[in-house]
């Protein structure tokens, strides 16, 4: 599905990867955990394809082509979506028609036509559902005036329409209180599929709780220092990231 | 010729006109065309070296002359042409050339008691209520326009509603001007009494050559009225527009103002409000620059008697070598505590060439008030974008759907369904980007 080789990239003259080397097959569950300041939301950055970073070597290849070649919205339509550490609001589009909207591109990338309008609602529906939203977010505009939970709620439901190939999480479990954190863990769990890979990027090893990993990477300054099953973070939170760092070091 | 030759040509060419003016034989207002004429004989069209004029440069009028038309030149003007501008469920008014037409208007069914009638009739009509009202909210000494409105306005409209009247339709006002270089003039005054109630929407339209429209109008609200204004400016693309609208709130009164700047080569609004105690005025702009469009909007919100409130919002969107300029001044009088204040502009530049100049003014005088004030100009947010990009919505439709949204948020905020969909058409029409679509709402 992914194979990140040996990957580099620095924000202006900043190396901030430094080597960096995953490879996750179809339907796996990979979590990245790390200390602040490792890289952590910079590969989910460059695995989007946000502006602003430089790779200077090192390849990312996703289902047989250069990801990197993109842009942000063909990677999207070709299956890698990226639930937001802090979803974006925008006034004035609605969440209902941006789903609508990113949904019928991705059939129409695929070469099918465009979703019929009731069912597509009743798919919306059944979703919410799910994540035990209110129908009314769907007619608010994208994430205004949303909660934190609310906002991460919504990027789960946005994963759950779109059934991408390739989920990145980043930091979702950030700012949930214990019960968001169990419907959105849920949700996420509902997604799990033998062709859908996961990519979960987390400081703390809680959300790992209730989405058990099949292997865990630690990332420290820049490079993949650790790999492990789930018993990894276990370990990481009882024995703190200093513990990776010194072993490295 | 010299622009000094030319605007003093201005008094001879509209002296011409003079007998045929209305309301000429009224002492009054005869008295008042005449200092007028004086006052812009002595200053002309206001210039840069005036604050309130510093970022609009109004020369270009000075460098041609724009000839008023007489009755008997307007252009003729078939109905159809102008359905697209007009509402249906609305009393309508039709003013060709700055003349009142009384064969496109459509006036059947007000209530007797309320008055809706040219401004020429309501001259011969009802002069002692007009004289009541008129140049009473703005005088002659403002600036040059007001001025040269009041000294040559060849007609417009009169709306008078008695107290406690609901009106149930809106009354629309259109504007046309049919011929390059002349210069329709016109003055509207509205006189709420207390506890009444009206809708009015102005709307502005034109040939594509270059033309000059100028419109004054006075407003005058009792205790308890409430009037809600719509102004709809969509002059041809060589069009010079100056309106002004001045209002008088009495105490408790509530007037709402939704802007829509978005034709001319050179556009400038003044909306001055005077408000009473604990009145009420809710004032809304968007204006959409392009080409080498310079859309000047200009308030002023005089805070008089306490526990008044004032919210403003403009927004402008600028694109290519577009010039937006927003002025709004918000004067609190020592007296005015409680004051309540809000304003905002925000600025869309899409371009690297397009501007925005900016300038909020805030005077307080008294020391119990709640005033606040955010001006912003940018660009489109690149967050907003990469979000939209990563749910799979190409950059440039992004972009598209970005300005349209902030722009949509005012036109949103109309309540006249057939106004709203014409505002929202235009929106979409003055966005030459492909992809842009209604169904983004």
């Amino acid at each position: 599905m992914l194979s990140i080789e040996n990957l580099h990239v620095s924000v202006g003259d900043k190396p901030i990867l430094k080597g960096l080397s995953l490879q996750i097959k179809a339907g796996e569950v990979h979590a990245i955990m790390g200390p602040n300041g490792a890289g952590k939301s910079t590969l989910s950055h460059v695995l989007s394809g946000k502006s602003g970073y430089t790779v200077t070597s090192g390849t990312v290849t996703y289902q047989g082509n250069n990801l990197l070649d993109l842009e942000p919205d063909e990677r999207a339509r070709e299956g890698v979506f990226l639930a937001f550490q802090y979803p974006v609001e925008i006034p004035g589009v609605s969440n209902i028609y941006l789903m609508k909207a990113a949904l019928n591109a991705i059939r129409k990338h695929k070469g099918l036509a465009e979703v019929d309008a009731m069912d597509f609602l009743t798919l919306v529906k059944d979703k919410v559902k799910l994540l035990e939203m209110d129908e009314s977010f769907l007619y608010r505009s994208v994430n205004e005036g949303f909660s934190g939970g609310e906002k991460k709620r919504n990027e789960i439901l946005q994963a759950a329409i779109l059934e991408p190939s390739l989920c990145i999480l980043d930091e979702t479990d950030s700012g949930l209180d214990i019960d968001a954190l169990k419907v959105v863990a849920a949700g996420v769990d509902s997604l799990r599929a033998a062709d859908r890979s996961f990519l979960m990027i987390t400081h703390y090893q809680r959300l790992l709780d209730y989405i058990k990993p099949d292997i865990v990477h630690v990332l420290a300054d820049g490079r993949i220092v650790k790999l492990g099953g789930p018993e990894l973070a276990l370990e990481l939170e009882a024995k703190g990231y200093h513990w990776v760092e010194e072993q490295v070091a | 010729m010299s622009a000094e030759q030319i605007i003093s040509q201005y008094p001879a060419e509209y002296k011409k006109i003079a007998d045929a003016l209305p309301g000429q034989s009224i002492a009054w207002l005869a008295l008042l065309r005449q200092d007028s004429v004086q006052q812009f004989s002595a200053h002309g069209f206001p210039s840069l070296r005036e604050e309130e004029w510093r970022y609009t440069n109004v020369s270009a009028i000075e460098k041609k002359l724009f000839s008023p038309a007489s009755s008997s030149e307007i252009g003729a003007i078939e109905i159809d042409s102008l359905n697209q501008y007009l509402i249906q469920d609305a009393w309508s008014v039709v003013l060709v050339d700055g003349h009142f037409s009384a064969s496109l208007s459509k006036l059947d069914g007000i209530p007797e008691i309320v008055t809706v009638m040219s401004m020429s009739a309501a001259l011969e009509q009802c002069a002692d209520l007009l004289e009541k009202y008129f140049s009473q909210s703005v005088d002659s000494k403002e600036h040059g326009f007001v001025a040269f409105n009041t000294a040559w306005f060849s007609d417009g409209l009169f709306i008078h509603v008695p107290a406690k009247q609901v009106l149930a339709k809106p009354i629309q006002i259109l504007h046309v001007v049919t011929q390059a270089g002349f210069m329709a003039n016109t003055r509207d005054i509205i006189a709420l009494e207390e506890s009444a109630e009206v809708t009015v929407v102005e709307t502005f339209v034109g040939c594509d050559e270059a033309y000059c429209s100028a419109a004054i109008m006075e407003v005058s609200l009792a205790q308890n009225a409430d009037l809600t204004l719509y102004k709809l400016q969509m002059e041809g693309e060589k069009a010079y527009h100056f309106g002004g609208i001045y209002v008088k709130q009495d105490r408790d009164s509530r007037f709402t103002h939704h802007n829509f700047a978005f034709g001319g080569l050179l556009a400038r609004n003044d909306i001055h409000t005077d408000l009473g105690q604990a009145s009420e005025c809710d004032l809304n702009g968007l204006y959409l620059g392009v080409k080498r469009q310079h859309i000047d909007n200009h308030t002023r919100i005089n805070h008089l008697q306490p526990h008044a409130i004032s919210h403003e919002l403009y927004k402008g969107v600028l694109n290519q070598r577009a010039k937006g300029v927003f002025q709004g001044r918000v004067l609190v009088a020592e007296q005015a505590q409680k004051t309540d204040s809000m304003m905002n502009n925000r600025n869309l530049l899409l371009s690297d060439d397009a501007e925005a100049d900016t300038k909020p003014q805030l005077e307080i005088y008294a020391d119990d008030v709640k005033c606040a004030h955010g001006v912003t100009v940018g660009q489109l947010d690149e967050q907003s974008i990469f979000y939209l990009q990563s749910r799979c919505v190409d950059k440039q439709t992004a972009r598209n759907m970005l300005t349209f949204a902030f722009a949509n948020e005012m036109v949103e905020k109309i309540k006249l369904p057939e106004l709203h969909d014409m505002v929202l058409a235009q929106l979409l029409q003055r966005f030459p980007q492909a992809g842009i679509q209604q169904d983004w709402l």
